[in-house]
């Protein structure tokens, strides 16, 4: 009888721990929400609200996705993306998994955080300030590597930054800034592997390279889908390198070679708010179809 | 090589060597690849616009000449730099102080208390926090002009500071390092979930609190495209900005300039000026990052 009670009693104090508990956790995420719709969900409601609306707010269906894609320049803003993200997506999975296993392998436990730290450095130089390293590492009067891109045919700034390299270069400018952030969360990844894993495959008289491509890297895979989708997503909103490109090169590569760029010429140039919203919306269904497959898919985020 | 791999390492010794010098040249090339540019910069800017050209790029210039640069430097548009430098402080300080304030509580009581929507609020977090933030900027524009925003420093310290990464490295910080176990017990005790909160969670949270205040800080700070929309005026723009803006007056690169040129070193001091401050956090939070406790976080 008493044993009953003490149960129930503690029923209910659970019960009303839980109302407390879920009362205090809303009020802990309340400021969150507010951010969350106001920089989150209305800015996306009012883009999708523009992309369907004219300049008079009267619905046009699908009139400016239409217009824009039938802008002289649209067509070449996403091939020159696809094009940049193509390479930007291949280099990063080969050669941060590279990289990543290479230094695992190194007997020297302090050569190999030394090296993760030192290919960490350029990360500091995100955004502008790696662009602008990038266009004197490019200009072949006063590059340290000069004799290469001499070595490699090209002699002035101009010639480095043809229209048809840009791909390559943008490539080497994300790469350059953004690998070694991964090179450290892919090391980290391979660290959680269990040792009875890889001593297993050692024993089974496994190389270094069998190790890698039957044990390691379908560990890793995870890690690498994550990577491709952040770079995907990001690569595509392509802006600040053309951007500044566009301010050194004389027009060489014009205001208009990314989708951004596009979007941001359409608003401020154009006065085309309306199309520019339209191509917002394409790049926001592009990016979240790509997060909501991997969230939906991957069983990465355990959002239980 | 494929074929070489029923061997054990040790039997081979030469092949061995030749596995090691190979991974040695990868490393270091790559080495080359990541750091000479950094290395060329800070010289760079110790030079006068000729020694660059003539002297070896990887030289010292001379310290008169670092003198004569951030003269020139300041001296442009009546000391810009440092007032561009001053906002991009004013930005990313607010904005980090908001962000944490709003993403800590808010990763903690996803992972540790049960409330309704809870589940809907961290699948919108992951697809908000896998969205580019830059596919928003033409939107977020039309959000603050219709609010009147534009041209005040809210118009970026306020979407700065909607930070879901910080929020989702919170919550996988709590599920994995916090067992639960540990605020019941002092639930039972008495404590409100404020006081548990406040006293028992938050200092155990402190390697995740660096984490989200460096990422949260490096990110406002290294933003380009959404103060360049929403803050035209020279006297308002980030050091980052500003820096672009130098770009175009720097004649190797842009013949059109006129007299008030800059010359190419002056850039460089610029740009390392610009990035000196989130070397400077970097420094502070790179054993939290080396480390790979990104990739622990990960729930096995």
């Amino acid at each position: 009888m008493t044993l009953t009670h003490s149960r129930a009693g503690s029923a209910t104090r659970r019960r009303r721990g839980g109302a407390r508990q879920s009362r205090a956790g809303m009020a802990f995420v309340a400021a969150y929400v507010v951010l969350l719709i106001a920089f989150g969900v209305l800015p996306t409601a009012y883009a999708i609200y523009f992309a369907f609306t004219d300049a008079g707010g009267r619905v046009t269906g699908f009139t400016n996705f239409v217009t824009t894609a039938q802008d002289f320049r649209f067509l070449d803003a996403v091939g020159h993306v696809a094009t940049y993200l193509a390479f930007w997506l291949l280099s990063l999975v080969v050669f941060v998994v590279a990289l990543a296993l290479l230094l695992h392998r190194l007997a020297s436990g302090s050569a190999s955080k030394a090296l993760r730290f030192l290919y960490y450095i350029p990360g500091a130089l995100a955004g502008a300030a790696s662009v602008l390293v990038w266009l004197f590492m490019l200009d072949p009067t006063v590059s340290p590597v000069s004799s290469l891109l001499g070595a490699l045919g090209f002699h002035t700034f101009g010639e480095v930054i043809a229209p048809g390299n840009l791909p390559l270069l943008f490539t080497i400018i994300a790469f350059w800034t953004g690998a070694g952030g991964w090179i450290v969360v892919m090391y980290g990844a391979l660290n959680n592997i269990p040792t009875d894993v890889m001593e297993a495959a050692r024993v089974d008289g496994a190389g270094a390279w069998q190790t890698a491509w039957h044990v390691q890297i379908p560990m890793l895979r995870k890690w690498i889908v994550y990577m491709v989708i952040l770079a995907f997503a990001g690569g595509a909103q392509l802006f600040v390198e053309p951007q500044l490109l566009s301010l050194a090169s004389v027009g060489v590569a014009g205001r208009d070679y990314s989708l951004n760029q596009l979007t941001y010429d359409f608003a401020f140039q154009m006065n085309n708010i309306n199309g520019a919203a339209a191509v917002s919306v394409e790049l926001l269904v592009v990016s979240v179809s790509a997060a909501a497959v991997f969230v939906a898919r991957s069983g990465f985020f355990d959002a239980d | 090589m494929s074929r070489s791999h029923h061997q054990p390492p040790h039997r081979r010794p030469v092949r061995r060597l030749a596995s090691r010098l190979l991974t040695g040249s990868v490393l270091a090339g790559f080495l080359a690849f990541f750091v000479l540019p950094v290395l060329w910069l800070v010289l760079a800017a110790t030079k006068t616009d000729q020694q660059l050209v003539h002297d070896n790029p990887l030289s010292f210039g001379s310290f008169p000449a670092l003198k004569a640069n951030w003269d020139a430097l300041t001296a442009f548009q009546d000391n810009a730099v440092m007032q561009w430098l001053g906002n991009s402080a004013l930005y990313a300080v607010i904005s980090l102080v908001i962000t944490l304030g709003v993403a800590i509580p808010a990763g903690y009581a996803l992972a540790m208390t049960e409330f309704r929507g809870r589940h809907t609020l961290l699948v919108a977090t992951l697809v908000v926090m896998l969205m580019p933030n830059a596919t928003l900027v033409v939107p977020l524009f039309l959000e603050i002009n219709a609010v009147h925003l534009i041209g005040t420093m809210w118009s970026i310290i306020l979407p700065y500071s909607f930070y879901p990464f910080g929020v989702y490295l919170t919550y996988i910080y709590f599920t994995t390092a916090v067992p639960k176990d540990l605020l019941a017990a002092a639930r039972m005790d008495g404590c409100s979930e404020f006081r548990v909160f406040w006293h028992i969670a938050l200092p155990l949270a402190t390697p995740v609190i660096a984490l989200v205040g460096f990422f949260s800080f490096v990110a406002n700070w290294t933003n380009y495209f959404l103060p360049y929309v929403m803050l035209p005026e020279s006297s308002q723009m980030p050091i980052q900005v500003g820096v672009g803006s130098l770009l175009s007056n720097v004649p190797s690169f842009n013949p059109a300039v006129g007299n008030l040129a800059i010359e190419r070193p002056q850039l460089a001091l610029a740009t390392l000026v610009a990035i000196t401050p989130v070397l400077i956090v970097f420094l502070f939070a790179q054993r939290f990052l080396v480390s790979g406790m990104l990739a622990g976080a990960t729930k096995e």
